[in-house]
């Protein structure tokens, strides 16, 4: 097989495959499909797009367009680490704009963007079920840090390299 | 499992090993430890004390006399992390690693509850170890959260062993399908997903309705972003959505269901997932269920953070796999569901309760509540309440007695101000109607919703026209765009809004918010542009001043908005 340039990637390739496998031919599957390959390369480059379309059955605009549609979906690469402030009504009326104020300060970056290191992306999120200690935010989708106050932010932050 | 009898059999046996979560020490046992993992605990590193009793367990070489199991959300978040200790039933909170030696050595060696850790009543000088005596919990009543203190959400046995998949069990030999929904019907359930639908009816207009075949859906996409009812139900008894929906497969003659889950909830995903695959390993799903020839099974479909697909037309669009946009109704999913099929769609809460409803009878669900508000509600009470969480009263239980008696009241003796119910689609209460009852009719009658069960309470220092704000903001950011009174109208709104808490407001401005509202409401397509303004025009209602303070005076008197200049 011959490289090519587009970014993807042999081992990436297969088992991009073998999430496709259990649902190829069948539309219906889109969401699944694209929620784990999201998962597996961190964001949906072209080439996944592509891949699945093929695999799916469905054209590369219907699949552009669910993306783009649903918002835990990302065209473009994340940090290493995810911080999602929670923005739903608990924390709000605690503080989530004290904690999103305090991250812009100590990352210089608005929800949406990527330090350019790499090392976070910033998100805003609603309700992550923490409402009793807002407010709250999770990192990497699984840490759930709560009753955050402007002075214990950047202790938690040290904890991801 | 192939028959009743064997449910039966795994009920009695299961039964037997849990007694001593009823209270009845064992003889092989020392105890049983229900920590509480749900995310308001996590957060308050539950895990950690665990790994430190497991330690402290096996230090004094009684790990295997002692069961620890990570339950969904108990409730008191606030007071996380919290765990009862059975046969005794005590309840410690705000636990910390370096605890769980103390409990290990003197509670569950000697006998001897560590006071320092147990629950007191505001006010009283003695705690209250057992759980069952604490005001806030006895207060309430458990029907959708019946097995919250007593199972572990990954062993289909102990959900059994509380009598789970017996109304299955009943539903499938005792009943006739008509029989079943004319049961749902006089419950007098209905949805607990917002609108407030009778259950029983629309299973009946799937029913009758002509196409096959049929589906059965959860919608478990909890959209409302201020809570968190529906997630507890799926992690912490996820049994027990699927019991409900193979019961209304049976009659109305489906047999496949989906269960929508938004990809935000991670753990419900995955509990539910084990769930699922344990029902069929124990033939409660797929062919021939308990040998009665009924076929069922269902199948998780992750929701990828659009608040829009929580709309039932939106939702079996997405279920396709396709964007989720809704679409004028009729026709209804009754009738052209899923891949246009008749299909049942329900919120996670009122599948739970169905299973009660078939074993206990319409007859018992029907006395709990008020007259056209059947049954209990979940509510996440948040915000500026001294007892956040997840609580489940009876329908008709006054705002007073959720905010003050189950909810402690105010932090730092501030002032009640207000309580917002219904989220996104909803409206504030003030204070002049603390002693209104909960339910469907009397909070539609304020301007407010029943709304899903989201609960947040505002004190003296909320502004008003910043928290209507808030919400616009969210609709905004959450029009699907597919028609301009929404997609155009809200923004509009929200400029107005915008300039009103910047201290640029115009006379005029809260007539022109009214008029755009009322516009937007009667031309949106779909329930979310329907009931965008509700926000607004419940805080125009009760908090006019406010507004008029901004425009008028250019001041916020909570100080919460940023006024230019
Ligand atoms: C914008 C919008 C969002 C909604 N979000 C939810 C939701 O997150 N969960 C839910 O159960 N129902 C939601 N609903 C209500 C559903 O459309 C539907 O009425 C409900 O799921 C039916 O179930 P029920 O009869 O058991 O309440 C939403 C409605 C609208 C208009
Ligand atoms: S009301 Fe709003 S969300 Fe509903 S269809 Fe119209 S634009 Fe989309
Ligand atoms: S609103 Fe932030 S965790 Fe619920
Ligand atoms: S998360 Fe533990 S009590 Fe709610």
């Amino acid at each position: 097989m011959v490289a090519c340039n587009c970014g993807c990637d042999d081992e990436l390739t297969k088992q991009l495959d073998k999430i496709i496998d259990p649902y190829r031919g069948n539309p219906g599957g889109l969401i699944q499909v694209l929620t784990k390959a999201q998962n597996l390369v961190g964001y949906l480059p072209k080439w996944v797009q592509i891949q699945i379309a093929e695999g799916l059955g469905v054209s590369l605009q219907e699949v552009f367009g669910v993306i783009t549609f649903y918002a835990f979906f990302s065209l473009i690469p994340r940090g290493r680490h995810k911080i999602s402030v929670c923005a739903g009504t608990a924390c709000y009326v605690k503080g989530t704009k004290m904690v999103l104020k305090t991250l812009r300060e100590l990352l210089d970056i608005k929800p949406g963007q990527t330090t350019p290191d790499s090392r976070f992306t910033l998100e805003q999120v609603r309700c992550i079920g923490a409402c009793g200690l807002a407010p709250a935010m999770i990192i990497d989708g699984k840490d759930v840090h709560g009753r955050l106050e402007p002075e214990i932010i950047p202790g938690v932050l040290e904890q991801y390299a | 499992m192939k028959s009743l009898d064997e449910l039966a059999k795994i009920k009695e046996s299961r039964r037997a090993a849990l007694k001593i979560r009823e209270g009845v020490p064992s003889a092989t046992e020392k105890a049983h430890v229900m920590m509480c993992g749900g995310a308001g605990c996590i957060s308050s590193k539950c895990l950690e004390v665990v790994d430190a009793m497991k330690e402290a367990l096996s230090k004094n070489g009684i790990a295997e006399q002692v069961q620890i199991i990570l339950t969904g959300c108990m409730g008191p978040c606030d007071m996380g992390p919290v765990a009862i200790v059975y046969p005794d039933a005590t309840f410690y909170r705000r636990l910390k690693p370096k605890d769980a030696e103390a409990i290990v050595e003197e509670h569950i060696m000697k006998g001897n509850l560590v006071q320092r850790l147990l629950y007191r009543a505001p006010g009283a000088k003695e705690p209250t170890p057992k759980v069952t005596d604490i005001d806030l919990f006895a207060k309430q009543k458990k029907i959708v959260l019946r097995n919250n203190f007593y199972i572990d959400p990954t062993s289909i046995e102990d959900y059994i062993a509380n009598d789970g998949y017996a109304a299955l069990g009943k539903a499938l030999t005792q009943m006739q399908p008509a029989e079943i929904i004319e049961e749902v019907k006089k419950s007098g359930l209905r949805g607990r997903g917002g609108a407030g639908f009778s259950t029983g009816m629309k299973w009946g207009f799937t029913a009758a309705a002509s196409g096959s075949p049929k589906y059965v859906v959860c919608n478990g996409d909890e959209g409302d972003p201020g809570a968190f009812m529906d997630r507890s139900v799926l992690e912490g008894d996820p049994h027990s959505v699927i019991e409900g929906m193979a019961i209304c497969g049976r009659a109305i003659g489906a047999e496949q269901g989906y269960v929508y889950v938004r990809a935000e909830y991670p753990l419900a995903i995955e509990r539910l997932d084990y769930a699922i695959q344990k029902a069929r390993e124990n033939g409660l799903l797929g062919k021939d269920i308990l040998g009665t020839g009924f076929n069922f099974d269902i199948e998780i479909r992750i929701g990828a953070g659009a608040f829009v697909c929580g709309e039932e037309t939106a939702l079996l669009t997405s279920i396709e796999g396709k964007r989720g946009e809704p679409r004028p109704r009729p026709p209804f999913p009754a009738n052209a569901g899923v891949w246009g099929k008749p299909t049942v769609l329900n919120n996670v809460e009122t599948w739970a309760n169905i299973p009660e409803i078939i074993l206990k009878g319409a007859a018992a669900y029907a006395a709990i509540g008020t007259e056209k508000s059947k049954g209990t509600k979940v509510f996440a009470l948040a915000g500026r309440i001294n007892n956040t969480g997840i609580i489940e009263v009876p329908m008709g239980t006054t705002l007073r007695e959720i905010v003050f008696e189950i909810g402690g009241g105010i932090p730092r003796k501030k002032a009640f101000k207000a309580v917002q119910t219904g989220g996104p689609s909803g409206g504030c209460i003030p204070a002049d109607y603390l002693d209104t009852p909960v339910d469907y009719d009397s909070l539609g009658a304020l301007g407010a919703i029943m709304g899903s069960g989201g609960m947040i309470v505002l004190d003296e220092d909320s502004c008003m026209v910043d928290i209507a704000k808030f919400f616009l903001d969210f609709v905004v950011d959450e029009s699907c765009g597919k028609c301009s009174p929404c997609r155009i109208g809200t923004k509009r709104m929200y400029e107005i809004l915008d300039n009103i808490s910047k201290g640029k407001g115009k006379e005029g401005d809260i007539e022109l918010l009214v008029e755009l509202a009322t516009t937007i409401k009667a031309t949106a397509l779909c329930g979310l542009g329907q009931t965008a303004p509700n926000p607004v025009l419940s805080t125009i209602r009760y908090f006019r001043k406010e507004y008029e303070e901004h425009i008028r005076d250019k001041k916020c008197a909570c100080n919460v908005c940023e006024l230019e200049e």
